[in-house]
């Protein structure tokens, strides 16, 4: 399949962007790995396609005492090569290595991930584990949601045509936190089929854990304390969540949890 | 032998230009005033053909079979008796039979304004309810894919051997349903052609991604209603076929006929979605099988029910019946024993043809008779390398003829296994499951044997009714006037390395070096008839055709230079690139110059045909090669997430003398993978509408790099006594064992839990499944 004719613009600044994606029809585009692949078998048709990944409003990086600031642009191979700051004491670089392949690592961006919204891809579990945050830039300026919130379903990003992921807030972690990071793919590089972040960090009062590869947005459970003692607390979230309409299903997505706190040094890493 | 001859590891002189992206495809053929098209495809398994409708604007850009005037669909007969005959139509008619069917093709400058075309054309289809079970297919109400059919049946056979008596007396008796997953096979480069009529020769031109030029121009012949000789069929560099290219696709005939229509050159590619929905399925099997033994696990008889799902319609040319025939012939694999009885069913059903993958039914057959001999080793209480020692044919009964009348040459077999034991380190295998693992996953393992018929000729294709039976394979030679050789066979290398392989064969027969070689095949125009690239057959019968060529050219050199070094014809030799005698030597460019350029000094009676000639090969046993070999796989079964990790892998093969043993090897690897592929990975399914459920490599999931194991291969060379240098067709060898060998593996992991995996792929949700389904039981 070839994409459907569409005009690309190549705007010079944030505002000329949003001016643009305000057209009809209009999308942005930043690493293309997986609007490339949607325009090829036209499953996605915008009239206009917004290239941003040269915006260097985008591209910038900035630390804070809280975290660090993401351009939405900086590619997953950056935070995996360490190019730039990690707050979270190598979870973050950790998880972007685990990412497809690093061809797309190459060109793939974190802002990107957020906005597309897929339940199997790495950043909106992973990031909704940490407790990130996104920067979303619209016509009142910039508003700050929980990654977890930043999705209403699948491929549903909670975003106004008009509005543009502009950056992502990662925690800084502190020293005793313990971070476990582990999915499930039938093969190097593919979608996941479960994956989860369990997150504890005593000193912040942060006990998390979210899962993905969901058939909407990432479960997230704020308090996962309870779980972490007695893993079966997970069936009463899973339920409400619907990660148990069968019983492959329960048993991947538990798996990913107990070994995701084996990671961590949580639980101990016993198959059943 | 010779250094550079047959045995020898010469590296492939192919890869510089191919590992440099350097090749030539069809892809890369841009011709001046060239046009594209796409395909308008039924999005329904099946249905009336009411109507196509295109909009104003696009007239003459739209083309239905209606236009194509004088044009015949693709007939596949089998010459097997009961056989029922499908035409399909280049383009549907009044009935569209599965969905991805081509109805109407767009034709535009480029491949995207063409699909800009198709999308806007509108198909008027009545849906019928679509028959996608190939078990279901043979019911009364089942919906007719063709409407004046009595059934859904294109063939029944039947082999009644006694088995009653046998079974009577079984100690053990063991029955399994089995399934393989019908798949796609998946070459780096899909299909693709470039038509163009030819004014100066009066000619088509089609170049083509193939395996068989010369076939596909009979068949397009056929369908055009061209005399062959007005049609030329050339294939560039291909970069795959593994049986997709062995057939000639209705999209073919449609560029073809665009091409004479328009007078202008016509390209058709294939994309990948194509690829997965449109055609290139193959491997759906089915088993209900019982094997008999006594208690020490010795075969008694074997009772099987197999049916193929053969898809919509015959493929030319190997028709829909290849797959069930060879069942019912070689399901008995590499065993002896007294009583077989098989009834195969080549279901036609509301899918996409089947098309004969590299192994053919050996993949599925394999994995139904290995399945088998396991199950009878679990109930025996033996180790399953025992019960296939004690089954296996013996070396001193070679040559064989087994319970279907298959005609073994000779080998080892259970050689092959001992091996693959020792390997493998079987032992220490069992040692490490007795102390587990450390993270709590379960190990196995696994072996399969097979024997594979390779290079079959007449005598065996004539009675698998195929339409094109093999004859004898030629090739042209000749000296060119500076020395050098060229070489034209008519098969067409799609990776089998024929350009380094059959440099080297002649090297072998004229001692010329292989570097002063040119080899080109796969074009009708320049090179002898040939039925092609399949089968396993290329090593046997071009290593042949080219030795065979090659020696009666060599005698014609050697005539030349006994008379320039006065010797007598007896007494000299090539050696070295010259014709050696007893007082010197005269090298062979010396001898071609004086053939071609100072004739007055050849001798009176020189052979006035030449340095030139095509020379035919055929073994005087036609029956086939046999090669073998036995797999060995170490699993590691994750309980929680189903995820299998092979740890080890290794192939005991015997392909007789290998004309270049790195080439084999890459053949077993390539071929090995494949059969993971097959084991663990590739399933294109259809929903109970006939709906294919992927299409993309993102929902179909072949195997890559990081879950191939280290391949670990290990030569027996039992050289063929049929066959001109003792070399066996191997090509495809290695797609054949792996499922059986995995899935047995996976099996004897988790024989503990009581779960027994029956189907193909045996995917992490299979796995999941079927341990979920032994705990509710339990």
């Amino acid at each position: 399949m070839k994409a459907a004719a569409f005009e690309i613009v190549r705007p010079r600044d944030l505002d000329a962007a949003r001016a643009a994606l305000g057209r009809e029809g209009a999308k942005a585009a930043a690493g293309w790995q997986s609007l490339g692949p949607m325009l090829n078998l036209r499953l996605a048709r915008p009239a206009v396609v917004v290239s941003i990944a040269h915006l260097p409003e985008l591209r910038g990086v900035s630390e804070t005492p809280e975290g660090v600031v993401y351009g939405a642009c900086v590619t997953h191979a950056e935070i995996e090569d360490g190019a730039a700051p990690d707050p979270t004491r190598g979870a973050l670089p950790a998880v972007a290595a685990g990412i497809a392949y690093r061809a797309v690592r190459n060109r793939g961006t974190i802002g990107g991930s957020l906005a597309h919204a897929d339940p199997a891809a790495d950043w909106p579990t992973a990031l909704a584990a940490m407790g990130a945050h996104v920067r979303v830039l619209g016509a009142d300026g910039v508003r700050r949601v929980a990654v977890e919130d930043f999705a209403h379903g699948a491929f549903a990003p909670a975003l106004a045509p008009d509005e543009l992921v502009v950056g992502v807030e990662a925690p800084r972690f502190s020293a005793s936190a313990r971070w476990g990071w582990w999915k499930f793919c039938r093969k190097l590089g593919e979608y996941a089929e479960a994956m989860c972040g369990v997150l504890v960090d005593p000193d912040r009062g942060v006990a998390r854990a979210a899962f993905g590869a969901t058939d909407g947005r990432p479960l997230v459970i704020a308090d996962a304390s309870e779980a972490l003692r007695d893993p079966d607390a997970l069936a009463a979230p899973f339920a409400a969540a619907g990660l148990d309409h069968d019983p492959v299903a329960r048993r991947l997505h538990r798996a990913a949890f107990r070994r995701a706190a084996a990671r961590a040094g949580l639980l101990e890493d016993v198959p059943t | 032998m010779r250094p550079k001859g047959v045995g020898a590891s010469v590296p492939r002189r192919e890869d510089d230009r191919l590992l440099r992206g350097r090749g030539r495809f069809v892809g890369d053929i841009r011709m001046a005033g060239q046009v594209e098209i796409a395909f308008v495809r039924s999005p329904v398994a099946h249905g009336r053909l009411r109507g196509v409708r295109a909009p104003e604007r696009f007239a003459g850009r739209v083309f239905t079979q209606a236009d194509m005037t004088g044009v015949k669909g693709i007939l596949a007969r089998s010459g097997l008796k009961g056989f029922r005959v499908s035409e399909q139509p280049a383009l549907a008619t009044d009935k569209v039979r599965f969905a991805g069917e081509p109805v109407a093709m767009c034709v535009a400058e480029t491949r995207a304004e063409a699909e800009d075309i198709a999308a806007e054309v509108a198909l008027d289809i009545e849906a019928l309810p679509a028959n996608v079970d190939m078990l279901r297919a043979a019911a009364p109400d089942a919906p007719r894919v063709h409407d004046d059919w009595p059934d859904n049946l294109f063939l029944e056979t039947f082999v009644d051997g006694d088995i009653e008596r046998a079974a009577a007396d079984a100690a053990i008796r063991v029955t399994r349903k089995l399934r393989t997953s019908r798949q796609c096979m998946a070459p780096l480069e899909g299909k693709g052609c470039v038509a163009v009529w030819d004014r100066h020769m009066e000619q088509l031109l089609l170049w083509t991604s193939t395996q068989m030029p010369h076939i596909v121009r009979s068949g397009l012949a056929e369908c055009l209603g061209l005399e062959e000789r007005r049609i030329r069929v050339a294939a560039p560099d291909v970069g795959g076929g593994f049986g997709w290219k062995g057939l000639l696709q209705p999209e073919e005939v449609c560029a073809a006929w665009l091409a004479m229509k328009l007078d202008r050159p016509v390209k058709w590619l294939e994309d990948r979605r194509e690829h997965l929905v449109a055609a290139a399925n193959c491997r759906e099997h089915h088993y209900e099988i019982t094997g008999y033994a006594d208690a020490e696990g010795r075969l008694l008889a074997l009772d099987a029910v197999a049916h193929v799902d053969a898809g919509a319609y015959s493929v030319y040319p190997f028709s829909a019946c290849l797959e069930a025939a060879q069942v019912g012939s070689i399901l008995p694999g590499p065993y002896d024993f007294p009583a077989f009885r098989c009834r195969t069913y080549s279901v036609c059903t509301n899918k996409p043809p089947i098309v004969p993958y590299r192994g053919v039914a050996r993949t599925g057959v394999c994995f139904a008779m290995e399945s088998i001999i396991d199950a009878i080793a679990r109930e025996a209480r033996l180790e399953p390398y025992e019960v296939r020692l004690r089954n296996l044919v013996r070396p001193e009964q070679m040559p064989f003829r087994n319970v279907t009348g298959k005609d073994f040459d000779m080998g080892d077999y259970p050689e092959s296994v001992r091996r693959a034991v020792a390997m493998i380190g079987h032992d220490a295998v069992r040692e490490r499951q007795k102390a587990g693992e450390p993270d709590g996953r379960r190990v196995g393992i696994g072996y399969a044997t097979y024997c594979e018929q390779g290079a079959h000729g007449t005598s065996v294709y004539h009675g698998w009714g195929i339409p094109m039976v093999p004859g004898f394979e030629q090739c042209f030679a000749r000296f060119t006037p500076d020395g050098g050789v060229e070489i034209r066979v008519g098969a067409q290398s799609h990776g089998q390395s024929f350009e380094t392989t059959m440099a080297q064969v002649a090297h072998e027969i004229l001692s010329i070096d292989p570097d002063r070689v040119s080899v080109s095949h796969g074009d009708t125009a320049l090179s002898p008839y040939s039925t092609g690239t399949w089968g396993s057959r290329s090593a046997v019968m071009v290593g042949g055709a080219v030795a065979t060529a090659c020696e009666k050219l060599g005698a014609r050199a050697l005539r030349i230079g006994a008379h320039l070094l006065q010797a007598k014809p007896d007494e000299v030799r090539l050696e070295g690139g010259a014709v050696v005698g007893p007082g010197g030597s005269v090298s062979l460019d010396e001898v071609a110059r004086t053939f071609y350029r100072r004739p007055q000094n050849l001798p009176a009676d020189v052979d006035p045909d030449g340095l030139e000639l095509t020379a035919g090969y055929r073994p005087v046993v036609d029956t086939g090669t046999f090669s073998y070999a036995t797999h060995a796989a170490v699993v590691a079964v994750d309980g929680e997430t189903g995820g299998v990790e092979l740890l080890d892998y290794v192939v005991v093969e015997d392909g007789g003398v290998l004309l270049n043993p790195m080439v084999v090897d890459g053949q077993i690897y390539g071929g090995a993978v494949q059969g993971i592929g097959t084991a663990l990975y590739e399933a294109m399914r259809y929903d109970a509408n006939g709906q294919p459920l992927a299409s993309t490599l993102a929902d179909y999931t072949l195997p890559g790099a990081a879950e191939t194991p280290p391949i670990r291969i290990a030569h027996m060379e039992t050289p063929s006594p049929n066959t001109r240098f003792g070399q066996k067709g191997i090509g495809e060898g290695g797609a054949i064992a792996p499922p059986a060998a995995i899935v047995n593996a996976i099996n004897d992991a988790l024989a503990p839990l009581g779960v027994e995996i029956g189907a193909l792929p045996a995917t992490p949700h299979a796995i999941l499944s079927a341990i979920a389904a032994a705990e509710a039981v339990r």
